[in-house]
């Protein structure tokens, strides 16, 4: 069970993060903060064309926030906002429901362990919410121009 | 024939406590989360069942059996608390509905009356934000100044720096995060040379040892029911009759008033000028049965199972390779604030649920405390008196595990 949430490779990804630093012009940056466990977290994101050209992310958290986080870092780059957007809606589905369709996640489906803690799906979403958040900071930039 | 109404027999005493006999995720529950709420003994949670079972109703000015018989109950619970508190009156005891509302009630009436601009309120660094954020209310409110007691490495809170302008000293007898014993009779002193009221919040504290608000000599004590063994929702503030009576009434409504007219209120005497509405009377019942039982067993004896686990699992922790204790104040209550190299508190807490050990990870709603010693989190294991040395060994047991998964 226990086994089940602490794969290999999220532990891998908590102690060594893909994607960990700062960019030299973010399109849009954005801060997420979880208050149940302090963990904190400042993501940035560079898009091109409605496209997300590179993504790096600070901050520091538990090995399910941390390894999410750069995980996703990972998945990120090419999409177009829509994309991710549907990608966050299946990773969701995989931490709360039987439904998730883990074949569409590629090594996200490694959280599939995480529907059995309950307490834990929070760490898990940290690092998505942010990002959703660094985008429609980036829409807002948009619209205002 | 021994004259103790209870031996203090941890096997048997444990028997008291119904909860505490199941398995969790396949394992035999180990229960390390006390400091934030205790458990109920068998006696508790029965006083409150037959109170409502055979003796329940609204209380005062009711003129029928039940209601009488509940007012009495309602009454002999706070002389229970008088007693227990060693205070002089029970007029002194005010019921609430926790720490929390104790410490707002008399920033909101004590407070909102003595503080006023450029005024000071002073705190620790090791407070809960319970005894911090009221105060910032106040103070935001009234254009005062919080002030704050520096916290050194072993979690000790230095020299207090009283001022002119100081109006009030709150503190807590007990840190939560970190366990550290204040010396509340040598603040109060320094505070009183001044002329200074100091409130005292207990909720660490009474469960673990014998507080005597006379000797202490403080002005306000707070504390709460479900860290003594007793309910939710019920807590106690005392306060001094002098300073009670002099405070302006806190919530209005029922029972806190002697007369209503369109035109004018006459407020009634304390405590009910501070207890408006329906209060937890069952609460209050059920606090009354927790101590009880605390008398039953003993404080001393409490407090002396509770030493020897602190010492046993501290030598214990402290074996262990990568793991600090924050917090090692020279006195100290049965609380072990951790952390492990490499490894989040919330991955260490849920590997250890796993194995049936509650214990409590996050800032343990003292952020302060935790940007005192640079960390965002700690695991934290605090023990009743109903812990065991076995409880101990689990826990030990538990890391290893942890670590084992994060090698």
């Amino acid at each position: 069970m226990i086994d089940d949430l602490y794969q290999e490779i999220i532990l891998d990804h908590s102690k060594k993060p893909r994607n960990f630093g700062h960019l030299e012009n973010p399109s849009a940056t954005a801060e997420g903060f979880n208050p149940l466990c302090g963990d904190r977290l400042t993501l940035q994101l560079k898009i091109e064309n409605d496209i997300i050209q590179d993504v790096r992310f600070v901050g520091g958290g538990c090995a399910i926030s941390t390894a999410s986080a750069s995980l996703m870092s990972e998945m990120l780059k090419g999409r177009t906002r829509q994309d991710v957007e549907k990608l966050f809606e299946s990773f969701h589905q995989l931490l709360t429901t039987d439904a998730g369709q883990a074949a569409d996640l590629g090594k996200l489906a490694v959280f599939s362990g995480v529907r059995e803690f309950p307490a834990r799906v929070k760490c898990a979403t940290l690092a998505w919410h942010t990002m959703k958040a660094a985008l429609e900071n980036s829409r807002e930039k948009v619209s205002t121009e | 024939m021994t004259t103790a109404a209870k031996s203090f027999d941890v096997a048997v005493l444990r028997e008291d406590f119904p909860i505490l006999h199941q398995s969790v995720h396949g394992h035999p529950l180990v229960y390390l989360d006390n400091a934030a709420s205790a458990q109920k003994p068998r006696a508790v949670i029965d006083a409150i069942s037959q109170f409502y079972s055979s003796d329940y109703s609204n209380i005062h000015r009711g003129v029928h059996a039940l209601s009488e018989r509940s007012t009495r109950r309602y009454e002999e619970a706070r002389i229970k608390v008088q007693r227990f508190l060693n205070a002089a009156d029970p007029h002194e005891i005010i019921f609430t509905r926790g720490t929390t509302e104790g410490i707002n009630l008399v920033a909101q009436t004590y407070g909102r009356k003595h503080v006023g601009p450029g005024d000071e309120i002073l705190i620790t660094g090791l407070e809960h934000h319970s005894n911090i954020v009221p105060w910032q209310m106040l103070c935001e409110e009234k254009g005062a100044k919080l002030r704050v007691v520096p916290v050194d490495e072993r979690g000790e809170v230095g020299a207090l720096e009283l001022t002119d302008r100081t109006k009030l000293v709150a503190i807590a007898h007990i840190s939560n995060a970190l366990g550290t014993v204040l010396p509340v009779r040598e603040i109060v002193e320094q505070a009183h040379r001044r002329g200074v009221p100091v409130l005292v919040d207990g909720a660490q504290a009474v469960p673990h040892m014998k507080v005597d608000v006379r000797a202490l000599d403080c002005d306000f004590y707070v504390f709460s029911s479900h860290k003594l063994y007793g309910p939710t929702g019920i807590g106690v503030l005392y306060g001094k009759k002098a300073l009670l009576d002099a405070m302006p009434p806190y919530q209005g409504g029922g029972d806190m008033i002697s007369s209503v007219t369109f035109e004018k209120t006459t407020y009634n005497t304390v405590p009910y000028k501070f207890e408006a509405g329906t209060p937890d009377i069952a609460g209050v019942v059920g606090l009354g049965a927790a101590i009880d039982y605390v008398n039953e067993i003993g404080l001393e004896n409490m407090a002396a199972q509770e030493a020897d686990l602190l010492e046993y699992a501290t030598a214990a922790l402290s074996k262990i390779e990568g793991l600090r204790i924050i917090g090692t104040a020279r006195h100290k209550a049965a609380v072990i604030s951790f952390v492990l190299e490499g490894v989040h508190p919330h991955d260490v807490g849920t590997i250890l649920d796993r194995q049936g050990i509650a214990v409590r990870t996050g800032h343990h709603c003292a952020q302060p405390v935790m940007d005192r010693f640079g960390i965002p989190a700690t695991t934290r294991a605090s023990f009743a008196f109903y812990n065991t040395r076995d409880d101990v060994d689990a826990l030990v047991r538990g890391i290893e595990k942890v670590k084992e998964i994060f090698r």
